[in-house]
């Protein structure tokens, strides 16, 4: 046993403690009246007639049914399954007497009630894990009490308390509202890694039952009595804001009931990180039911005028940060030859190992490869939408968010409501990926319902939501390698920019595998907004970097994975003095060892075009195989081996699903993805344009092992969605004999652009 | 605005509305059955599949006034316990991550099999090639539709 201090979350414990403390459990009744009669636990057993809360996630019934709440939001990540998991091992309950519901947003009860970075995990396992861990002590302390013997004495399993000498033994729904009085102890004793029994085992997903049957889950499906639609119309294009409207044929629609001009933020609103917001000002209307606001969209007309260069100063998590928003109307085209010019000028220098200048001379063969990528968009199965309930001076939301709790502040602010009197209810998204960290539509859905004095539900069609900006930025990076006589990697230079942000990891592989490094980074100002899109940044490095290193290792006359080993090992062996690297070169030797083993790298077939590629992001090392063949001129993915060293997995099965998303997607934006702009208008505004992937074009297969080891978890959803870019354009070289530099792929293959 | 009687899920419901409307906003808004998804309005997701007799349709394009007597099911009434084969093989799969389009996939596949029984690979990719994942489960939806197949057959 390790024991900790109660540290994470001990404010909580005994704020949820003291109120437990009568014996009956107050709160979430919002929650519970989702499911009033089925429990929905795995054992059958009803509902209790009480509950008793041991602290912020924990409550136990006096039948031993015990609810565990999911502190984050839940957006296909599976973490309702496994953030549970992780509580419900420590408190050492049979998980089939476990119900699982979704947390509410409570500063107070739970830290870090977020979705991003692939964090959940990582952040939450001490205090999920003292959650449990806590809340078991106390009923051995109840236990102890009724039996007077010491707590040390007790044993736990499967939800029973016992003692040994005597025999006795006590479930743990006899003890609980004894242990819900105790105070929560000072320390407990966490399980060894070795005495888990519900971590590292496959649960199925928590809301499976209530997926496959169409219960209402999301955001899209909040009802409520007298609830209004909202919509809204934006500016046709990057660069324009609203001059005027005409509503006139609109206003007379049935079942419209007003329309109206909104602005999102006041003008002297400092904005945080996540405030980002394309059309401050907007047209809103409001209706009875979706396909009348629809059409009186349709029929609704708008001017617009340039709008003017402007420099706001926002908050960056407390720190002030000057953001440039220039006017004009932008093309791709001219996106692409500005970066090419940009780049030429070179950039900050963000990190210099050794002498590259003078190594570039000494090199006996040099290779320079220039990689693009464009806006993409995010394209989550569920349209942007929120429901907003604004009344006597208090805020009900109810909706699909990221960042819960930053959302919480910006609505405070703009509403000028108290965080106390805001009330945010999580539903499942139907697909974040980062879109719903920028949560302007729950601010735009309060000021409607402020303003018609109704409960409101906005909706954004698949048109506004893929129009409406916070994109992936478009991306260009020029590498440079030189090798010497003996065909090593004696100079690597990055270049590497973007519009509006720069991709560049200067510390990432390979930096510290090669004596003479360079790494730069520029920028070009944007009115595109841009945000955080799965493994923001990584997502491009990975695919250039990973691209450009399959053509140094043929250029050196060396297996692929052999030459990122060998130079792995001289990062191991050989470490440059004075300088640090992001990642640990033995793991990151680790997954490319084992895919090598997993893929049979070494037994290729001559019918199979190979492609490898690695990565380390999210704190977590990801090497994947994927194997191809050309059907009538179009690629056809038969496989891809994926490893990945997360460290330990909670639950294997789900972490699996979420690995091949990360494939599909990456195989799917690699081939299609692509937003392009024509004077500031998105090239594309739905699905028929918009080409997503499809089962068609997904893997046959996919395989996914992990490095088993007993290091903490780190993340999972972002870690296989970068390297994948690269293991296919690896492979498609070996197809066609071509290399792939721009994304999307598909404008090099004619026969898959065609469909 | 006009009366339909409409057969949906074996009871007929009635509803008062303009014949335009799509059976999608029907089922969502007027009878508050929010199980059948809206992701594009112009059919190219998948996400609103229903079924109109025995073939999977996409809802956002299918006016209220042209469903007619045909009987309509929808994820709701694809059975009563939730234990259609398909419904019981995506949970043994465990195929969904955000869920969001996961019933249009399951109406798809369900019409599927009332048609073919056995489809092969490419008949199953065909039949779902409509459906978008976002999150990229094709790879488990594949195979619960087979392992629905085997466990009807």
């Amino acid at each position: 046993m390790t024991l900790v201090k109660t540290k994470i979350g001990r404010r909580t414990f005994i704020k949820n403690t003291s109120l437990a403390s009568g014996g009956l459990v107050l709160g979430f009744s919002w929650l519970n009246s989702c499911r009033p009669k089925d429990t929905g636990s795995l054992t059958g057993k009803e509902m209790p007639k009480e509950w008793f809360q041991m602290n912020g996630y924990i409550k136990i019934g006096e039948n031993g049914l015990v609810t565990i709440f999911s502190p984050n939001p839940e957006g296909g990540q599976n973490v309702k399954t496994s953030m549970p998991m992780i509580v419900a091992d420590e408190l050492d309950v049979d998980w089939k007497d476990v119900i699982v519901e979704q947390a509410p947003l409570d500063t107070d009860a739970f830290s870090f009630q977020f979705i991003g970075g692939s964090q959940a995990i990582r952040r939450g396992w001490p205090g999920l894990r003292m959650a449990g861990a806590s809340a078991r002590h106390m009923l051995k302390m109840a236990a102890a009490d009724a039996w007077k013997v010491p707590v040390s004495e007790i044993k736990t399993a499967k939800g029973r308390l016992t003692h040994e000498d005597s025999g006795n033994s006590l479930g743990y729904g006899e003890v609980a509202s004894v242990a819900a009085k105790f105070k929560v102890p000072e320390e407990v004793q966490l399980k060894e890694y070795n005495e888990f029994n519900i971590i590292g085992t496959s649960r199925k997903n928590v809301d499976g039952p209530d997926i496959v049957t169409g219960k209402p889950l999301f955001g899209m499906d909040t009802q409520k009595e007298g609830m209004l639609i909202a919509m809204i119309v934006h500016p046709p294009a990057f660069g324009l804001k609203l001059k005027s409207i005409d509503d006139s044929q609109a206003r007379n629609m049935p079942g419209i009931r007003d329309i109206f001009k909104i602005k999102v933020f006041n003008d002297d609103y400092v904005k945080t990180f996540f405030d980002t917001r394309t059309y401050n000002e907007v047209v809103v209307i409001v209706g009875d039911s979706t396909w009348e606001v629809m059409q009186a969209k349709k029929a609704i007309k708008i001017a617009c005028e340039p709008i003017e260069s402007s420099t706001d100063t926002r908050d960056r998590f407390g720190n002030a940060w000057k953001q440039h928003t220039p006017a004009g109307l932008e093309s791709t085209e001219n996106h692409l030859a500005n970066m090419e010019d940009r780049a030429a000028k070179g950039g900050e220098v963000r990190r210099k190992d050794g002498n590259p200048e003078a190594a570039f001379k000494q090199a006996v063969k040099i290779i320079e490869r220039t990689y693009t990528a464009p806006f993409l968009a995010h394209n989550c199965m569920e349209p942007m939408n929120f429901f907003a309930d604004v009344k006597d001076g208090k805020a009900e939301l109810i909706g699909p968010l990221q960042k819960p709790e930053f959302t919480e502040q910006t609505l405070s602010a703009r509403m000028g409501i108290p965080l106390e009197k805001i009330d945010i209810k999580m539903t499942r998204l139907g697909g974040g990926y980062g879109r719903r960290s920028y949560a302007h539509w729950a601010v735009e859905a309060a000021l409607i319902s402020e303003r018609m004095k109704a409960p409101v539900k906005l909706i954004y069609t698949r048109e506004d939501d893929m129009t409406d900006g916070v994109y992936r930025p478009t991306y260009l990076i020029k590498l440079k390698a030189g090798l010497d006589a003996n065909n090593n990697l004696i100079a690597y230079h990055v270049n590497a920019g973007g519009i509006p942000e720069s991709p560049l990891h200067e510390n990432r592989f390979p930096a510290g595998a090669v004596d003479n490094y360079l790494a730069e980074s520029w920028t070009i100002d944007s009115n595109i907004t841009v945000g955080s899109f799965r493994a923001p940044s990584s997502n491009f490095m990975a695919s250039a970097e990973q691209s450009f290193l399959d053509e140094v290792a043929e250029l050196a006359e060396k297996d692929p994975i052999d030459f990122r080993l060998e130079l792995l090992e001289k990062a191991i062996n050989s470490p440059l003095e004075g300088t640090t690297n992001d990642y640990d070169p033995t793991r990151y030797a680790g997954v490319l060892k084992k895919v090598k083993e997993k893929s049979n790298w070494e037994d290729q077939q001559p019918n199979l075009s190979r492609g490898v590629a690695a990565y380390f992001c999210h704190n977590s090392y990801a090497a994947q195989v994927l194997d191809l063949v050309m059907e009538d001129g179009k690629p056809r993915v038969e496989k891809v081996t994926c490893v990945l060293d997360c460290g330990m997995v909670v639950n294997p099965d789900g972490a699996k699903n979420m690995a091949e998303g990360g494939i599909v997607d990456g195989i799917g934006n690699a081939f299609f993805g692509e937003l392009r702009f024509e004077d500031g208008i998105p090239s594309k505004n739905n699905f028929d344009s918009y080409r997503m992937i499809r089962m068609q074009e997904s893997p046959k297969e996919i395989e996914v092992h992990f490095v088993e080891n007993k290091i903490d978890p780190t993340g999972l959803g972002e870690p296989t969605f970068p390297p994948i870019f690269a293991a296919l354009a690896n492979a498609l070289y070996k197809a066609t004999g071509e290399r792939y530099y721009q994304q999307p792929f598909m404008s090099k293959l004619p026969s898959l652009a065609n469909g | 605005m006009a009366t339909y009687n409409l057969k949906i899920n074996g009871k007929t419901q009635t509803v008062d509305v303009d014949g335009a409307t799509p059976m999608l906003w029907v089922l969502r808004d007027h009878l508050q059955m929010v199980g059948t998804k809206f992701g594009c309005g112009i059919a190219q997701c998948g996400a609103c599949t229903i079924h109109l007799g025995d073939n999977a349709v996409r809802s956002c394009q299918l006016p209220v006034s042209a469903v007619g007597d045909e009987e309509i099911t929808t994820i709701e009434g694809l059975s009563e316990h939730g234990d259609h084969p398909v419904q019981k093989a995506w949970l043994e799969i465990d195929v969904p991550q955000c869920g969001y389009c996961q019933a249009g996939q399951i109406m798809s596949a369900s019409a599927l099999l009332k048609r073919n029984s056995s489809p092969t690979d490419d008949e199953i990719a065909t039949a779902m090639n409509g459906n978008i994942c976002r999150c990229g489960t094709y790879t488990r939806i594949k195979k619960a539709v087979k392992l629905a197949a085997e466990n009807n057959s």
